[in-house]
Formats: C-alpha cells, sequence, structure tokens
C-alpha cells in the first residue's frame, strides 16, 4: 500500500514545499524576516503540512482502493464465498488493510516531510544561493522531538482512520454494482473529513505539552 | 406425489434414499425481506448420497433457502439442521466447523479476482488447516483441479477463464476441503447447453469421488433431468411437489407444467 502511493506523495509534497515557500517568501521579506524562512517551513511541514497531505492524498487513493475493491467483492459474492468456506474474512480483508495503512501512513509522513523540505530549499537555493547545510541548520534548529513525535502519531491515527473507515464502507455495501461507486465515494469523503477532524483534536491535545 | 425413494438410474448407479440416514434438515423455514416474504415455511430432508434438485422460477427463494442453511442469511422462523448441526444456535466457531464440511457453489462462481487458480484453491487450505507446506499444497490443488479437468489452469487470474471453466475453479475449491455436502447455487445459468452437460457430469462425478450428497438449485429442466434423484418444486417459497423427475415432467400443475414446454 505504502510503495504504490510512494510517487503520488513524493510528487505533491515536493510541489508542496516549493509552492509554500514561494508564497511565504515575499511577505517575510516585506518584513525583513527572510532568514526565518527555513524555521517557518519546517514548521508548518512537520507540523501541518506533510501529515495533511499525505492523509488526504492516501485517503483518496487507499480509501477508493479499499472501499471500492471490498464493496466489488461483496458484489460478487466473494466475501460470502470466503465465509461459507469457514475462514474469517474479516480478519483476512479488514485487519490486514487497517494494519497495513495504520503502519505505513507514518512512514510516508516521514518522507513526505523529507521531500517537501527538499523542494523548499531547491527553491530557496535556486533564487539566492543559500547552503544545502546552511538551510537545514535553520530547519533542524527549529524543530523539537515533540513536533516530530505529534506528527507521527497524528499520521498513525490518519492511516488507522483511512483503513478503518473505508474498510467498513466497503465491506458493508449494498445495492450491487451503484453501491460500488457509493462505498468508493463515500470511504474518500469520510475518510478526509476525519483528517481534517483528527488533526484539530491532536492539535489540542498536543498544544497542552507546549 | 411425495415420496422418499427415488430410483433414477444414472449408469449403473442407484440411489434409494429410503433408508439412509438424513444429513441435513429444514423444517418450516421462513425468510421475509421487508414486506416480501421470500420463503412460507418449507420443509426437506437431504439424505446420505442424494442429490435432491430444488427446482423453481426466479424469485421463488431458491437460494435464499441454501444461503439459510450454511448461515448466510438467518431465517425467521423455523428450524434448519446439518450434518448434526443445529444452524440457527451455533456459536461463530461451531458455524465455521460446520461450513468446512459443506461446499457452496455459488451461482457467479464468486472466485477471488485478485489471486491466480492456485491461490485460489491454496485458500481455503491455508486459512482453515493451517496447510503451509508448498509441495502437500501443490499436489492437493493439482488432484482437485484435475477432478474438474482443469488442471492446466493453475496460473490463470479468474478474468482469463470462460464461464464454464469459473463454475468448475468454484467447485474445485469446494472440493478441497473434502465436503460431506455440496450446494449448488444454479451451476448451469449462463451457460451453453454443451458446457451444462458438462457441468452436470461433473456434478454426478463429485458425487461419485467424494461421497458427498448434493442440493441443486436450478430453474434449468435438462440440469433437473441429468442431476436428480428427487426434485422439490418451489413455487412462491413454498414446497409444491416433491417427486421423481420422471413423476414431475407428467404432471399437470399449472405452476409447474411450463417448465416442460421449452
Amino acid at each position: 500500500m505504502g510503495n504504490r502511493s510512494f510517487f503520488l506523495v513524493s510528487f505533491t509534497s515536493f510541489l508542496a514545499g516549493v509552492v509554500f515557500t514561494r508564497q511565504s517568501r515575499p511577505s517575510l521579506s516585506s518584513f525583513g524576516a527572510e532568514s526565518w524562512l527555513p524555521s517557518l517551513v519546517s514548521q508548518a511541514v512537520i507540523r501541518s503540512l506533510g501529515p495533511l497531505i499525505t492523509g488526504l492524498i492516501c485517503a483518496g487513493k487507499l480509501g477508493s482502493n479499499i472501499g471500492a475493491e471490498l464493496a466489488s467483492m461483496k458484489v460478487t459474492e466473494q466475501i460470502d464465498a470466503m465465509e461459507v468456506s469457514g475462514t474469517r474474512p474479516f480478519s483476512f480483508l479488514v485487519v490486514s488493510r487497517v494494519v497495513a495503512t495504520t503502519l505505513m501512513m507514518p512512514i510516508l509522513v516521514v518522507f513526505a516531510d523529507m521531500i517537501a523540505l527538499l523542494g523548499s530549499y531547491l527553491t530557496v537555493h535556486s533564487i539566492n544561493n543559500t547552503g544545502f547545510k546552511l538551510y537545514f541548520n535553520d530547519v533542524s534548529a527549529n524543530i523539537t522531538y515533540l513536533d516530530i513525535f505529534s506528527s507521527i502519531i497524528k499520521a498513525t491515527f490518519f492511516g488507522f482512520a483511512v483503513g478503518l473507515i473505508s474498510c467498513y464502507v466497503g465491506y458493508n455495501s449494498e445495492n450491487g454494482t451503484i453501491g460500488v461507486g457509493k462505498a468508493a465515494n463515500m470511504a474518500v469523503v469520510v475518510s478526509m473529513s476525519s483528517i481534517f477532524i483528527i488533526d484539530l483534536l491532536s492539535l489540542q491535545f498536543i498544544n497542552l505539552f507546549r | 406425489m411425495t415420496n422418499e425413494t427415488s430410483n433414477n438410474e444414472k449408469g449403473n448407479e442407484k440411489v434409494d434414499v429410503a433408508d439412509t440416514e438424513v444429513v441435513a434438515r429444514v423444517e418450516n423455514l421462513k425468510k421475509s425481506f421487508g414486506d416480501l416474504q421470500v420463503l412460507k415455511g418449507i420443509s426437506l430432508n437431504l439424505h446420505k448420497g442424494e442429490n435432491l434438485v430444488i427446482l423453481g422460477r426466479s424469485g421463488s427463494g431458491k437460494s435464499v433457502l441454501i444461503k439459510c442453511m450454511v448461515g448466510l442469511m438467518t431465517p425467521d422462523e423455523g428450524e434448519i439442521g446439518v450434518l448434526g448441526y443445529n444452524v440457527r444456535s451455533l456459536s461463530s466457531e461451531e458455524l465455521n466447523e460446520m461450513r468446512q464440511q459443506v461446499g457452496f457453489s455459488f451461482q457467479s462462481s464468486a472466485l477471488y479476482d485478485s489471486m491466480t487458480v492456485q491461490e485460489n484453491l491454496e485458500f481455503p487450505l491455508k486459512r482453515n488447516l493451517k496447510l503451509f507446506d508448498k509441495k502437500k499444497l501443490r499436489e492437493l490443488v493439482k488432484t482437485a483441479l484435475q477432478d474438474v479437468g482443469l488442471e492446466e489452469t493453475s496460473k490463470r487470474k479468474p478474468a482469463e477463464l470462460s464461464g464454464g471453466m469459473k463454475k468448475r475453479i468454484g467447485i474445485a475449491r469446494t472440493l478441497i476441503l473434502k465436503p460431506k455436502i455440496m450446494l449448488y447455487d444454479e451451476p448451469t445459468a449462463g451457460l451453453d447447453p454443451i458446457t451444462s452437460t458438462e457441468i452436470n457430469e461433473l456434478i454426478l462425478n463429485v458425487r461419485q469421488k467424494y461421497n458427498t450428497s448434493s442440493i441443486i438449485i436450478t430453474h434449468d429442466i435438462s440440469c433437473a433431468q441429468q442431476t436428480a434423484d428427487r426434485v422439490i418444486a418451489l413455487v412462491d417459497g413454498q414446497s409444491k411437489i416433491e417427486a421423481t423427475f420422471d413423476e414431475l415432467k407428467n404432471t399437470k400443475d399449472p405452476d409447474l407444467a411450463p417448465f416442460f414446454k421449452y
């Protein structure tokens, strides 16, 4: 699951890093605070942008994939076939997928953060020839362990929510092929909404430790 | 016309069910979906070694009946006994134990799309019997595929198979657990007459080789004629006539006589 999403997550994260840097730079320049750019970008990326982008991409890609796959298995009686053969389809189909999304999301977020920061660095470097070491010294100076830890925990919850919601709607879909489309749609919409809710709740929780 | 003695001959085989043990029993089964009552109190006995055909039009409740028998659907009323298990009062573990002894061939074949034929057949062995020895798995799959005449398909995906091949592989997947009872849901639906005949012959071969008792759900008269020891005609969720095929084909019943006109 993770390796198939890696390219898409990398591509969007890189662009997010580039765009965020280009949009923030003029504002900071007007206050004479251009040197704060690495700090701003790193905090934005690690605390929020990285997990959020990865979560939304995975909600779209994995959510629709899992929702549609399980729903079509239901429609074509494949899940019934597993049940009547005496196997437990829930553990085979649902547990494995939820565990996979829960474990892969934090790994993808770490990659997404690194690639977004790389995009940001290349943008800054192309404008004022800032060195790699200088840029990443500024990045690391303003990032705490709490930022990294909270980002990974948040991503874990994102992955769990995407897996669980997508499996639930797919596994319980009805009404034939129309149900497959509905399940895919529902998996994406509810997963994305849940990501924003988890993001907000985790922000409230993490602020207790800041 | 009701009887418990069938003497439908198939080759040298003659099945007389009168004195054989009852392996599955359904009593006064009722099932509704909302306001629509699909099963209105059907009762039947399946005897050891027997091929019992449930004949009826689409929507008469045939598939619902066998889905209730394996616990895929919960009936509203009635009793179901399969191989000594009271299906309605089984725990999840007991239900799985019972299901491993009952093969279910789906109308749609229900092969797992993402797996090859080999993996489809290995799946119940790995998940149920915890059998992971590759050599043993290959042997068992090969035997099951040989029994349905498709040993060359093991590396193919279901999408690469014809309708008749899918039916055969579906049957092979159930046979791999050596079931005592086989439930066939419309085994010849959507197949050409030649392939249908092959499937009917396969059903007879399965009984002979695996000593199975079978319930065959169909609206296909030629399937009933070739495979049935006894036929129960289902009309509007009720058992209307129980007879041998030869007795049934002379029926004057207005609900059943049209079956034999086409």
